[in-house]
């Protein structure tokens, strides 16, 4: 799976309030949500996010609360990867329950510049971006992770579990 | 093996002799919590699941505490959702208006969140048990609802930060908002990500539970998976003078003399000040006194961090016989019912109103620019609450300050930010 899109670079400690403010959590409406996204980091971003397009974090993207809200906003928005050096622990989280891609690479998402085309393997861990003609290797996403993503995600993963359960 | 205390209740939950750090761990859960936002999407995906039944209706707790009393159409239909699955469920744990408060707060009064517990939340600030001695952490609505079906949930279990905090507090006025505020000042909102945060020395051990509590409540303000306190007599006494008494065994632990940690931070009293956190992050923190002419518009004194009884005490003292400045509006929210009750039977809010604060019935409400409190652009509020992120209470342009009830009692009477010692004498 290659995701393709155009970077939209933000920086350290993008937090979960910024992502969808709570104003706007009166909703669960994934259409809803999305208008919304990123709006007090970016007002232009909802209106002008293409589909598939990457965001680009620093630091501690997704810091603050667990609302799930945060990735279901970025993905209803249509965009297909996130690339940050580092995420804060519940957004990682949900990010795999929520089935949105995200990969850590701090080179890549550092040298991004605003409007790069990346072109990302959350899979195989490779980001090439093709505007500066540059290849990263992310850090490798941790094994159990992989076991809930090939499985469809958490649910999916607790079905079987159950069904494993039931049958023994 | 040498374990700390947080590794000891994992291992028990996941039935094993003993864990270690990175190890991926299926642990039972003691406590699975939600709120009015985030219950919604759990219950969404528990009924995608096809499941019929909780693992346990009296281990699932539901509190609307966010936009409740409900603020608008769309909160009320969100809280509806998660009051018609209370009663489809036979979950007592419900907690409806009137009985609710906000929930970090409320838990532990229900003999719900207990020593050596693991509980997990959808909410961030479910760190909060770890002030009794629980393992317990925020996780998402998915999470929520795996396991609200099979009673567990899978975990890396965390290696652990120790954070010793030595001698004695400057002041009456140092609180626990104080340690925590400065710790993160000093680790970074990212400085314990992934991690466990351990508090220990004299200066915890003199603590009241409420000033425990608000420290091990923003451990997840550091990037922490938990904070987490050795439970003690006070623990004891603080579960024996709750309205409700536990109805589950619990265990006492605590860490081993010679368990592994990563890293060790010994802190001194005399170095910690009362402590303010500047926009837009929690660890932008400066010492009061060099918080100059800082014009506020409001003061919050509530939410899952200090919305506890101890803090209406403080902000009480400071306030009573004063008015608050011209201009100022303040909005004081015990986080709870009881709390709320046991002021006024105690006078605190005949203070309140007299200073021209205003009281409200307990909600998360401000503290996430959910209702009760929105700022306007360019307006500057104090709160003592946890998160100062851009737009956390309203405006995108308007800004939050983080500081103890002390601090807020006293700003909130000159209307700067302002050391209480300048105003009590």
């Amino acid at each position: 799976m290659k995701l393709t899109g155009k970077a939209w670079k933000f920086g350290d400690n993008v937090d979960t309030d910024v992502i969808i403010p709570a104003r706007y959590l009166n909703t669960s409406d994934p259409a809803e949500l999305a208008k919304h996204c990123m709006e007090d980091a970016d007002t232009s971003f909802a209106g002008a996010v293409s589909q598939g397009d990457i965001i680009v974090g620093g630091a501690n993207f997704g810091c603050g609360s667990s609302r799930e809200h945060a990735p279901i906003a970025i993905k209803a928005a249509g965009v297909s990867c996130v690339v940050a050096e580092y995420f804060a622990r519940i957004f990682y989280r949900n990010a795999f329950n929520m089935g949105l891609p995200i990969i850590e690479c701090p080179e890549a998402a550092r040298e991004a510049a605003p409007g790069d085309i990346l072109e990302v393997d959350p899979m195989e861990g490779t980001i090439v971006n093709k505007t500066q003609g540059k290849s990263y290797k992310a850090t490798p996403i941790p094994p159990f992770m992989m076991e809930l993503v090939n499985a469809g995600g958490l649910m999916s993963y607790t079905v079987q579990q159950l069904a494993q359960a039931n049958s023994k | 093996m040498q374990m700390t205390i947080t590794e000891k209740i994992l291992a028990r939950h996941a039935d094993l002799e003993s864990v270690k750090p990175g190890q991926i761990i299926s642990s039972k859960v003691d406590i699975a919590l939600g709120n009015d936002i985030t219950a919604p999407l759990a219950i969404k995906a528990f009924k995608q699941a096809g499941a019929k039944q909780v693992f346990d209706p009296s281990r699932v707790v539901l509190v609307p505490d966010h936009f409740a009393p409900n603020k608008d159409i769309a909160s009320a239909q969100q809280a509806k959702i998660m009051r018609e699955f209370a009663r489809e469920m036979d979950i007592d744990n419900y907690f409806e208006v009137g009985q609710m408060g906000v929930e970090h707060a409320l838990l532990p009064e229900q003999g719900l969140s207990l020593p050596g517990d693991v509980i997990i939340g959808a909410d961030s600030h479910t760190c909060t048990y770890g002030a009794m001695g629980a393992f317990s952490t925020g996780v998402g609505s998915t999470d929520l609802a795996a396991t609200m079906i099979t009673g567990k949930t899978w975990f890396r279990v965390p290696e652990t930060m120790k954070f010793i905090f030595n001698g004695k507090r400057k002041n009456k006025w140092i609180s626990g908002k104080d340690l925590i505020l400065y710790t993160i000042g000093k680790i970074g909102v990212s400085g314990a990500l992934y991690k466990a945060m351990e508090f220990c020395g004299s200066m915890i051990e003199e603590f009241s539970m409420d000033d425990r509590f608000a420290m091990a409540n923003m451990a997840v303000e550091a990037g922490a998976k938990n904070g987490i306190i050795r439970p003690d007599q006070k623990t004891l006494d603080f579960i024996a003078s709750q309205p409700v008494r536990p109805v589950r065994d619990y265990q006492m632990l605590e860490s081993d003399k010679d368990a592994a940690y990563l890293s060790v931070h010994e802190f001194d009293g005399d170095d910690i000040d009362l402590m303010v956190a500047f926009p837009h992050l929690p660890e932008n923190t400066r010492a009061v006194g060099e918080a100059k002419d800082i014009r506020l518009d409001q003061v919050v004194v509530g939410s899952c961090t200090n919305g506890r009884y101890v803090d209406m005490e403080i902000v009480a003292g400071i306030l009573k016989g004063n008015k608050v400045a011209k201009g100022m509006r303040m909005i004081i929210i015990p986080a709870t019912q009881r709390i709320y009750k046991k002021a006024m039977n105690n006078g605190l809010l005949d203070i309140f109103i007299d200073a021209g604060a205003v009281v409200s019935t307990p909600t998360c409400g401000p503290c996430l620019g959910g209702h009760m409190g929105i700022l306007a652009e360019e307006e500057r509020c104090l709160a003592t609450t946890n998160r100062n992120f851009v737009g956390r209470m309203g405006h995108p342009r308007s800004e939050v300050y983080l500081a103890s009830p002390a601090v807020a009692a006293a700003s909130a009477l000159t209307g700067v930010i302002t050391d209480p010692e300048q105003v009590v004498s």
